[in-house]
C-alpha cells in the first residue's frame, strides 16, 4: 500500500489532523500578531525598549522546541492541556519575525514622508495609522509570512506532547519504522506550508508600496 | 517694532547635535507679516535646519523662535504646525495616497467635510496649473514638476497664514522652473502670504525675496533688502553675488553689469 492509498483510506483521519494542526497554526499565528505588531510599533516609539524586546524573542527562538514544551509544562491553566501549551509555545516562536518586521517596516518608510506629515501637523497616531503603517505593511506581512511557515512545522512536533496535528503520524512513523505513514503526515503538512507561503506571498506583493 | 508686525522671530538661536555640534549659531532674524523672505546659502549652510526650527521639528538648543509672538516651545506642536505650510526640500508626497488625498490632508485631519474638502482640491489644482484629471493619480505616476506643485498645493491647503518652502523649485530644468517661478510670484501677490523660502539660487532669492538673508556655515551673513543686498561690500555676500555674475536688472555699483 502506498502513501495515496493510506490517506485515502484513512482521509476522515487525515482530514481531522490536517484541521487540529490549522488549529494549532492559525491559534498562535493570530495570538503572535496581536502580540508582536503592538510590541514591534512600541519600540519604534521608545527605543530604549528595543534590545531588550528583540533580544527576549530572539532569546526565545533558540531554545529547541521541545525544551520550550518541557518548560511551558508546568504553567497554570496552559499546562492542563496539551494543545493549549503548544499554542502558547508556537506564539512565542512566532513573536521574533513579527516584532522585528514590524520594527523594521516602520523605521523602512521614507523619512521625507513621515517628516512632512509631522511637518504638516498630524499627531503621532494619525502619523502611526495613515502613515506608516500602510507603508510598512507588506513587510508586516512578509513577517507574518515567514512566522506561519516557520510554525506549520514546528507544530509538527507538537504531537510529541500530545497536542495532535500532523505530527502524529509523523511520531507514529518515527515509532514503528514506517515511511509511508511518516510521509501521510509530512506531505498535507508540506502542502499547508506551500500555500500559506503562496498565500500571504501574494498579499505582500499586493501591498507593496507603489 | 511690536510683536504684532513679526510673524517669526529668531532670538539668539543655536541649534546644536547631541555631540555638542552647533549647526546654527547665535541666530536673530525677523520675518515680518506678509513679507517674503529668502534664505539663501550654499549647501549645508543651515538654510533647512532653519526652517525645522520655526515648525518645531527640531528644538533649538539656545535661545527662542517666536511665531505670532509667542514662543515655539510655549504652542502646542500640533497647532503650530497647522497654521505653518511646509515644502520640504525632497517633497515627501505620500506615496499610497492620490494627489487628491494628498492635497486635502490638512483639511481631512482638521475634519473638514468631505465635500468641502473635494472642493478645496480643485481650486488648490486649479492655482498651481495642474489638471483636474490628475487629482485621481498617485504620486508615482507624476513627473517631478507636477510633483513638486502638488507639494506647494498641499502646503496651501488649509490656506495657513505662514509658509515655509524649501527648494520648492529644486531639481528642474529650467524651462519648468522659470514657469512655476512666474506662477508662484503671482501666486504670492494674490494671496500674501508671510513666507520663508529656502534657495541657493540668487536669481531665485531675487525674484521673490522682499529680504534676503544668507546663511553661511551656520551663522547669518547679513540680511536686507534685493537691491542692498546685491550691493553690499560684505565679502561673503560679494562672493556670493559674483559667483552668479551677469545682470540681475538692479543696478550694481561695483562697476561689473
Ligand atoms: N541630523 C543631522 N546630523 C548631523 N549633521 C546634520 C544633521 N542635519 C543636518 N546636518 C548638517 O548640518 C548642516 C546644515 O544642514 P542643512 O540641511 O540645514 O543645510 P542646507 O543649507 O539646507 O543645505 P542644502 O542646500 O544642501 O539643502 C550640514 O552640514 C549638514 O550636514
Ligand atoms: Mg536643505
Amino acid at each position: 500500500m502506498n502513501v495515496w492509498q493510506f490517506m485515502a483510506q484513512n482521509h476522515t483521519e487525515v482530514l481531522e489532523l490536517t484541521l487540529e494542526h490549522l488549529w494549532l497554526v492559525g491559534a498562535s499565528t493570530v495570538l503572535a500578531v496581536l502580540i508582536g505588531i503592538p510590541l514591534g510599533i512600541a519600540i519604534t516609539r521608545w527605543p530604549s525598549l528595543n534590545k531588550p524586546v528583540l533580544g527576549s524573542a530572539n532569546i526565545i527562538q533558540t531554545i529547541p522546541s521541545l525544551a520550550l514544551f518541557g518548560f511551558l509544562l508546568p504553567a497554570p491553566w496552559i499546562g492542563a492541556r496539551a494543545d493549549r501549551l503548544a499554542i502558547l509555545a508556537l506564539t512565542l516562536y512566532a513573536l521574533l519575525p513579527l516584532i522585528r518586521n514590524t520594527y523594521t517596516g516602520i523605521k523602512g518608510v521614507d523619512p521625507a514622508v513621515v517628516e512632512a506629515g509631522r511637518g504638516m501637523g498630524m499627531t503621532d497616531r494619525q502619523l502611526l495609522w495613515q502613515v506608516e503603517l500602510p507603508l510598512a505593511l507588506a513587510v508586516i506581512v512578509a513577517g507574518v509570512r515567514v512566522a506561519t511557515v516557520l510554525s506549520v512545522g514546528l507544530a509538527t512536533i507538537a504531537a510529541a506532547i500530545g497536542a495532535g496535528g500532523l505530527g502524529e503520524y509523523i511520531f507514529r512513523g518515527l515509532a514503528m519504522v514506517n515511511n509511508q505513514l511518516i510521509l501521510a503526515g509530512a506531505i498535507p503538512a508540506a502542502a499547508l506550508a506551500i500555500s500559506a507561503d503562496v498565500g500571504l506571498g501574494w498579499l505582500e506583493k499586493r501591498l507593496s508600496p507603489h | 517694532m511690536n510683536d504684532s508686525a513679526r510673524a517669526v522671530e529668531f532670538r539668539n538661536v543655536s541649534y546644536r547635535l547631541d555631540d555638542g555640534h552647533a549647526l546654527i549659531h547665535g541666530l536673530n532674524l525677523e520675518v515680518l507679516r506678509g513679507e517674503t523672505l529668502v534664505l539663501l546659502g550654499r549647501s549645508g549652510s543651515g538654510k533647512t535646519t532653519t526652517l525645522k526650527l520655526i515648525n518645531h521639528l527640531l528644538r533649538a538648543s539656545e535661545g527662542e523662535v517666536r511665531v505670532d509672538g509667542r514662543s515655539t516651545r510655549e504652542w502646542n506642536v500640533i497647532r503650530l504646525r497647522r497654521m505653518i505650510g511646509y515644502v520640504i526640500q525632497e517633497v515627501g508626497l505620500f506615496p499610497h495616497f492620490t494627489v487628491e488625498r494628498n492635497i486635502g490632508l490638512v483639511p481631512q485631519i482638521e475634519q473638514w467635510p468631505s465635500d468641502r474638502i473635494r472642493q478645496r482640491v480643485q481650486e488648490l489644482l486649479q492655482l498651481v496649473g495642474l489638471d483636474k484629471e490628475l487629482a485621481s493619480r498617485y504620486p508615482r505616476e507624476l513627473s517631478g514638476g507636477q510633483r513638486q506643485r502638488v507639494g506647494v498645493a498641499r502646503a496651501l491647503a488649509a490656506d495657513p497664514p505662514i509658509l515655509l518652502m524649501d527648494e520648492p523649485f529644486g531639481a528642474l530644468d529650467p524651462i519648468t522652473r522659470a514657469e512655476l517661478q512666474r506662477e508662484f510670484l503671482a501666486l504670492q501677490r494674490r494671496l500674501q502670504k508671510t513666507v520663508v523660502f529656502v534657495t541657493h539660487d540668487l536669481r531665485e532669492a531675487l525674484l521673490f525675496g522682499t529680504r534676503i538673508a544668507l546663511m553661511e556655515a551656520g551663522h547669518l551673513v547679513t540680511v536686507g533688502a534685493p537691491d542692498e543686498f546685491v550691493n553690499s561690500t560684505e565679502p561673503l555676500v560679494t562672493a556670493y553675488v559674483d559667483a552668479f555674475g551677469t545682470d540681475f536688472n538692479y543696478n550694481k555699483k561695483r562697476g561689473r553689469s
